[in-house]
C-alpha cells in the first residue's frame, strides 16, 4: 500500500510523460505528504523540465 | 609460473592501456584484458612463437572490445533502471535523501547554468539523451518517441528516468554545490 521513495521515483518520472491512474496519483501524494526527500526530489525534476525547455534560448546569450 | 606466463603477464600494463582507450569504462577495460591474458595462456599453441606476442594478444584483445562494446550497447538498449538502485536502500528508501536545491529558478538566469547543464547532457548516452531531448526540449508525446527511437513504450519511460536521475545527479555535483 505505501510506497517506497524509489517507486516513487518512478512515477514522479513517469508523471511527466503519461497520466498517471488516480490510485497511483494518490499513493503518490500520500508519500510526498511525508517524505521531504521525495518532494525535494520531484521539485528538482520539475525544474529540469523547465530549465531543458528554456536551452538554447539562453545559451547564446 | 611458466616462461610463457611471465611473458604475457608482463603486456598486462600495455594491454590494460590499450583496452581503456577505447572503452570508456575502466572496469570493463581490465575485464577484456583478463578475458585476454586467459585466452592467450589456454591457447598457447596457436601463438607458436610465429608473430611478435604484443601483436598476437592485441588481436586477441581486439576480440574481447569488440564483444564488449557489443554488450555494452544491448544492456543500454535493453534499458534497466537499475544503474540507478545504488541510490535506495533493500526497501527501497533513500540512502542519502535529496535536499532542496538553493533558489534554482535564479540559475535559469546565468550562461554559466546553461553551459553546466548542456555538459551534463553530453555525458547522457546517446539514446538516453535523444530521448529526453525530444520529450522535453522538443515536447514530443512519448508514443511519438518510441515510435522514432524504436522501442516499446515502457522501455521510453526507463530511458526518460535514467535521464533525469543522471541528470539531476549531475547537476547537484557540478551546480547546486553538494
Amino acid at each position: 500500500m505505501l510506497l517506497s521513495c524509489k517507486e516513487v521515483t518512478h512515477l514522479v518520472s513517469e508523471g511527466h510523460d503519461r497520466r498517471l491512474g488516480v490510485w497511483q496519483r494518490v499513493r503518490v501524494r500520500l508519500h510526498l505528504a511525508i517524505c521531504n526527500g521525495c518532494t525535494n526530489f520531484t521539485r528538482q525534476l520539475a525544474f529540469l523540465r523547465k530549465a531543458v525547455a528554456q536551452l538554447g534560448q539562453r545559451t547564446d546569450r | 609460473m611458466s616462461d610463457f606466463q611471465s611473458r604475457v603477464e608482463s603486456e598486462r600494463a600495455y594491454l590494460l592501456r590499450y583496452a581503456r582507450l577505447q572503452l570508456r569504462d575502466s572496469h570493463a577495460a581490465e575485464d577484456a584484458v583478463q578475458e585476454t591474458l586467459l585466452a592467450a595462456l589456454a591457447g598457447e599453441a596457436g601463438f607458436g612463437g610465429r608473430s611478435n606476442l604484443r601483436t598476437w594478444l592485441t588481436g586477441i584483445l581486439k576480440h574481447k572490445i569488440i564483444d564488449a562494446i557489443r554488450r555494452s550497447s544491448r544492456e543500454a538498449t535493453a534499458g534497466s533502471a537499475e544503474e540507478f538502485d545504488a541510490l535506495f536502500d533493500e526497501k527501497g528508501h533513500w540512502l542519502e535523501m535529496p535536499s532542496a536545491w538553493k533558489d534554482p529558478d535564479a540559475s535559469l538566469e546565468q550562461s554559466q547554468f546553461f553551459k553546466t547543464l548542456e555538459d551534463c547532457l553530453a555525458r547522457l548516452p546517446a539514446k538516453t539523451a535523444q530521448a529526453f531531448m525530444m520529450r522535453e526540449h522538443l515536447g514530443l508525446e512519448t508514443d511519438e518517441i518510441c515510435k522514432e527511437l524504436a522501442v516499446t513504450s515502457t522501455h521510453c519511460w526507463v530511458l526518460l528516468y535514467r535521464a533525469r536521475m543522471a541528470l539531476r545527479l549531475c547537476l547537484e555535483t557540478n551546480w547546486f554545490g553538494k
